[in-house]
């Protein structure tokens, strides 16, 4: 009786979302692992993996005499050295000053603009703000007379165009977070403290951040999931030029499987980026196993 | 006391500093939309001349080969019934994994995180070739269907997390008054559910108006595209037309901005809680 009562509460609350999710996300993907195995004479084979990972548009560690492009797994992992910490921290004390600042909801939504708009119009923000003539990014280089140019269109600056254009899209998304992390934190405990003595620097160290260790791993695994992922921006502010110099995997993944129609090696850049993916989404998938003992 | 004042006016000054850097390139795609090329050629924030105009969006919206007006209309054909779909499913789903005991009841919650995990790129190449199959390449049921079940695992996992928090009593006093399970789930569940379910469709509606990825696999015929594949189509071919790519930007932009705006309790909240829990 009781197993049949669950058979009955299976079919009709789960199986109609799970039979869409199986037919386009989990076959999909279990098949693009198949794929990214599969040799020209349709053999099982790992040349797919040495290819691409041999291949200058992935990996290409010296450079083009020790400059971009370095290729799109180095560009991803530049991209999360510096966003990551940059993004997270700024967050964090955006979220912490702006408590302090009359009208700071307003200055938060302002913040938050950037991950309410698409992506794709990110991208034409950060190439608009990098133009040689019409960005901003040149009208306050200019104003304290340094060097301007259009500095998504050469090779050594292309990609640290991006990286910095996307930490003014995504810092709105920690601050976020953190912001309804400040909110729990009762204010006894700050008031206690405060009897005792601490200084508010202090405070912000033994309490705020102890506390709020729970919000940042989640800033920190979705931020590093945004990364690895990272596509519009840079299809449309640079398409990875000039020569492949702000190329990341996404991207060239994009190009492998719908430009040169080569399924395969499209695959295993696929596969690539799901493991990374996966790796930091461990912390999250933990806690959400646990959450449903 | 007067060292807090001091204080609190040196922060107000700080913070709206920060508020006016980051609302630069805003201001100055809104700036370029507005006014002709020639005035801002040499940097928006020039006003010698000022001389707002319309031209600007009126040519991006009728543009010869990507008319802005039409990719509005189209993404708003993929991105209601792209909406409506999982939210129906994924409600449904989410309340039975909080209500009911299943086998695999762990295992399922562990798949739909490890789901959010997933990038699009993953599944790119077999869908494409699925739709094909199917004769669904280049039609909007492709493209529905794809995010509706794209957006099944997370709305389910947010509803799961939102029903886990409602009490269970009215439930069981409907069911000992003799209703049944859809009853239940109609008349006392989805009434409770309503913030959850305006969270959820606020963030599922914004993301599938401004997905790029699965448009660009999917859509390529020119009457058909989406508004954000329109976008970069409104980058001239020698050079850069600030002036229609700002304001086709705005046109893509404004749609998710007043859901912002209007639905901002429930945007932040869906937010927060899709990534907090």
């Amino acid at each position: 009786m009781l197993r049949r009562a669950r058979l009955y509460h299976f079919g009709i609350f789960i199986l109609p979302a799970l039979t869409l999710m199986a037919i386009f996300v989990m076959y999909p993907t279990l098949r693009t692992v198949f794929l990214s195995f599969i040799g020209e004479d349709g053999s099982f084979t790992l040349s797919n993996y040495t290819e691409v990972l041999r291949s200058r548009d992935i990996f290409n560690p010296g450079g083009y005499e020790g400059e971009f492009p370095f290729g799109a797994l180095i560009h991803n992992a530049m991209w999360i050295a510096i966003h990551l910490p940059i993004t997270t921290f700024l967050g964090l004390f955006l979220a912490t000053f702006l408590r302090n600042v009359k009208g700071g909801g307003i200055i938060k939504s302002i913040i938050f603009l950037g991950m309410v708009m698409p992506m794709i119009v990110g991208g034409i923000m950060i190439r608009f703000m990098f133009d040689g003539s019409v960005g901003v990014v040149n009208m306050v280089m200019g104003f304290f007379g340094m060097h301007t140019q259009t500095w998504t269109a050469y090779p050594e600056t292309a990609l640290f165009s991006l990286i910095f254009g996307s930490v003014w899209l995504w810092a709105g998304f920690s601050m976020i977070l953190y912001s309804a992390g400040l909110e729990t934190i009762p204010n006894m405990y700050y008031e206690a403290a405060r009897i005792d003595g601490a200084s508010r620097i202090k405070m912000f160290f033994k309490i705020t951040i102890p506390l709020l260790k729970p919000i940042t791993v989640v800033v920190v695994t979705m931020t590093l999931l945004w990364e690895l992922k990272i596509f519009d921006i840079v299809y449309v502010a640079t398409m990875g030029g000039p020569g492949g110099s702000s190329n990341v995997l996404a991207l060239q993944m994009y190009l492998y499987g719908f430009r040169e129609w080569n399924a395969e090696k499209a695959a295993v850049v696929a596969v690539l980026i799901t493991l990374f993916t996966l790796v930091a989404a461990i912390p999250l998938i933990r806690s959400a196993g646990d959450e449903a003992e | 006391m007067r060292k807090k004042t001091f204080e609190k006016i040196a922060f107000s000054t700080i913070g709206w500093f920060i508020g006016l850097v980051w609302i630069l390139p805003v201001m100055g795609i809104l700036m370029t939309a507005i006014r002709p090329y020639s005035e801002v050629i040499d940097g928006w924030w020039r006003f010698d001349s000022f001389n707002p105009t319309f031209s600007n969006f009126i040519n991006a919206l009728t543009h010869p080969t990507a008319s802005m007006l039409e990719g509005m209309v189209n993404s708003l054909i993929i991105a209601v019934p792209a909406t409506i779909l999982p939210l129906l499913l994924a409600t449904i789903a989410g309340y039975g994994i909080s209500r009911y005991k299943f086998p695999f009841r762990k295992s399922l919650v562990v798949a739909v995180v490890l789901t959010l995990a997933l990038p699009q790129q993953m599944i790119a190449v077999p869908l494409f070739s699925i739709m094909s199959n199917l004769g669904l390449v280049d039609t909007y049921a492709a493209l529905i269907l794809v995010h509706t079940a794209w957006g099944i695992p997370w709305i389910t996992f947010f509803m799961r997390n939102y029903f886990k928090t409602l009490p269970n009593d009215m439930e069981e006093a409907a069911r000992i008054d003799g209703a049944t399970d859809f009853q239940i789930f109609y008349r006392v569940v989805l009434p409770n559910a309503f913030p959850a379910i305006a969270s959820a469709s606020a963030l599922q509606f914004t993301w599938v108006w401004s997905d790029f990825f699965l448009a660009l696999i999917l859509i390529y015929s020119p009457d058909r595209i989406l508004a954000t594949q329109r976008v970069p189509l409104m980058r001239g071919q020698y050079h850069v037309d600030w002036g229609l790519l700002s304001a086709a930007s705005i046109l893509v932009m404004i749609v998710p901005i007043l859901i912002y705006i209007f639905l901002q309790r429930y945007y932040v909240r869906g937010m927060v809680g899709w990534s907090g829990k």
